[in-house]
């Protein structure tokens, strides 16, 4: 169970993330919704400590993460796998060595140097990305797979981290249709079959209403909303995204990043300007 | 230079006037941009002494001195007379091979010290401010105090010989390299960083993993183009007693051996130039090659 309890992040001025109190049990898929710049990655962020806050505090099963330091740190980085909406994988190296670098911290500093990985975490790897429906791509570069196929690696190093916990960050917003449902099937495939929560933010209502058991709404650092999709009402959608609009005019907006420059389109409508 | 301009009545006024501010600006720019520039050259041409009637009334002297480092070849006993000219090659060809090898060997040395200082010297990835502080100052003094002084420091404490030329050619190229590692490592793409940090690698693992391999590439590159320079540097430094050819040349430069003076800078050219065409040719097969690290 994961517990967070007025967390807050401040960036100068700003306030990111506000008095974020929240109890997320084992095993739920949560959606986290919200406009650009309504926190949703500070928020993710914090929780493996990429970020951390300014206030408040962060309890997993117990341990309180907001206060680790070096080594009990990575452990917990670790614990609570995380993707982004770029993949960030290493470009340079091959897909097996990008999928075995979510072993990386089980590894003392000195051998970990020389790539040198057991057969039993090999192999693990290459279950992991058969799964994934990739093993055929294990010798290639990362840089030479498509957006889709780069992000299902990402998940594939994630799984090898064993996580309690994985954290999606935008995790389809860069891809296709297809590939986008692609990884999402994975992301409620490793969340039913092995029992992961999963916390993923999503730009796209749709998906967060289809794939996900909870929806928590963000709007200026603030939970707005947090129940499950169907009471997602029309009136909710539009104060978080703040759009006057009814809710088919704008989606497509949210949806995709074509809309933002269509002559005629609100600007102050548009996600990626505001 | 492209000159941008905009059709009057095309866009709003104030968008127009905004634009065009934007080019005066640009405009302005550009003329204190070449005015500091004419002024830097008159004033380097100044104290440079450098006048074309100095240079027209050097110049035959040049001609002079290479007709009389030049040694007489005859046709009819061209073989006797090149083993005159060339009568200490066993000796100059075993100082040569001392000189590639110092390079080599401070080439190896200066790497290694650039390579480890480098991550603390990239502001992106330096663990802290105290490292950084210190990496970028320690790589500053060792490239930009002359590597010939640290030839002569070094020739005094562990005396005449390689050893002295070694270590300094070996801290001038771990400044400079340094440098440059330390900014190709500022320009590498952070998200990779970013994704082994959140799997939980340590500092030194993420240097391995999410940075080296971005670059190696231009590691190699540069430390072969290094080697180059160490070799050119490495002939020189025996003019202060620090091993290699330089010892031979500075001899016979001060002695007027003029012979052995053309002889051996002959030998010297050979030699770059091999060197030269090696590297290129290790850099090519490095670029060629996928999967580096
Ligand atoms: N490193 C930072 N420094 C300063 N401000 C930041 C930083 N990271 C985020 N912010 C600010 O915090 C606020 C929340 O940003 P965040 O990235 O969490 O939003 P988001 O909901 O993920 O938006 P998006 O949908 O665009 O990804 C924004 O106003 C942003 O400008
Ligand atoms: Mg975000």
């Amino acid at each position: 169970m994961l517990e967070l309890r007025n967390l807050t992040k401040r960036f100068g001025p700003a306030t990111a993330v506000s008095e974020v109190t929240l109890t997320i049990p084992a095993g739920q898929m949560v959606g986290v919704i919200g406009r650009s710049g309504a926190g949703k990655s500070t928020l993710l962020r914090m929780l493996n400590r990429l970020e951390d806050p300014s206030g408040g505090g962060i309890v997993f099963n117990g341990l309180s993460v907001d206060g680790l330091k070096g080594r009990e740190l990575r452990r917990w980085r670790s614990r609570c796998a995380m993707i982004f909406q770029q993949f960030n994988l290493v470009p340079r190296l091959d897909v097996l060595t990008n999928v075995l670098l979510g072993r990386i911290a089980e590894h003392r500093t000195l051998p970990s140097l020389f790539k040198r990985f057991s057969d039993a975490e090999r192999t693990m790897a290459m279950l992991a990305l058969e799964r994934l429906d990739l093993a055929d791509k294990a010798l290639q570069r990362a840089d030479t797979l498509s957006g889709g196929q780069q992000q299902r690696v990402a998940i594939a190093r994630a799984m090898m981290q064993q996580p309690e916990l994985l954290l999606a960050d935008e995790p389809i917003a860069s891809l296709d249709p297809r590939s986008a449902a692609k990884v999402m099937d994975a992301l409620r495939a490793i969340n039913r079959e092995d029992g992961i929560t999963v916390i993923c933010n999503l730009h796209t209502l749709d998906t967060a209403r289809q794939y996900c058991d909870r929806i928590i709404a963000m709007f200026h650092g603030q939970v707005v909303f947090d129940d499950v999709p169907d009471a997602l009402t029309r009136d909710t959608v539009r104060r978080i995204y703040g759009v006057e609009d009814d809710a088919e005019g704008f989606r497509e907006e949210l949806t995709s990043n074509s809309g933002w420059l269509r002559p005629g389109a609100p600007l102050a409508h548009s996600p990626a300007l505001v | 230079m492209s000159e941008h301009t905009l059709k009057p009545g095309s866009l709003p006024a104030e968008v127009l006037a905004r634009f065009d501010r934007l080019r005066a600006e640009r405009r302005r720019t550009t003329v204190i941009g070449l005015a500091i520039f004419a002024l830097c050259f008159a004033a380097a041409a100044w104290v440079g002494e450098f006048s074309l009637s100095r240079i027209a009334e050097g110049a035959p002297r040049i001609h002079e001195y290479i007709v009389k480092i030049l040694p007489e070849l005859r046709v009819s006993q061209f073989g006797e007379d090149m083993a005159y000219w060339f009568y200490g090659l066993p000796q100059w060809l075993a100082l040569l091979w001392e000189t590639v090898l110092m390079a080599y060997l401070a080439t190896l040395l200066g790497t290694l010290g650039a390579v480890l200082g480098c991550f603390f010297a990239a502001h992106n990835l330096t663990p802290n401010g105290p490292a950084y502080f210190v990496a970028r100052r320690s790589l500053e003094v060792a490239r930009t105090i002359p590597d010939l002084v640290y030839a002569l420091i070094f020739v005094f404490a562990f005396g005449l010989g390689p050893l002295a030329g070694i270590l300094a050619i070996a801290i001038h190229s771990m400044g400079a390299s340094g440098k440059l590692f330390a900014e190709a490592a500022e320009n590498i793409d952070m998200k990779p960083v970013e994704g082994l940090r959140a799997a939980g690698a340590n500092w030194v693992q993420t240097m391995r993993y999410a940075v080296v391999p971005q670059v190696l590439p231009n590691f190699a590159s540069y430390t072969l183009w290094r080697f180059e320079l160490n070799v050119r540097t490495a002939a020189v430094l025996g003019f202060v007693g620090a091993g290699g050819i330089g010892q031979e040349l500075i001899t016979a430069i001060r002695m007027l051996y003029y012979e052995d003076v053309s002889a051996l800078v002959l030998l010297i050219v050979l030699t770059v130039t091999c060197i030269d065409l090696l590297c290129e040719k290790v850099r090519h097969h490095f670029i060629g090659k996928e999967n580096l690290a």
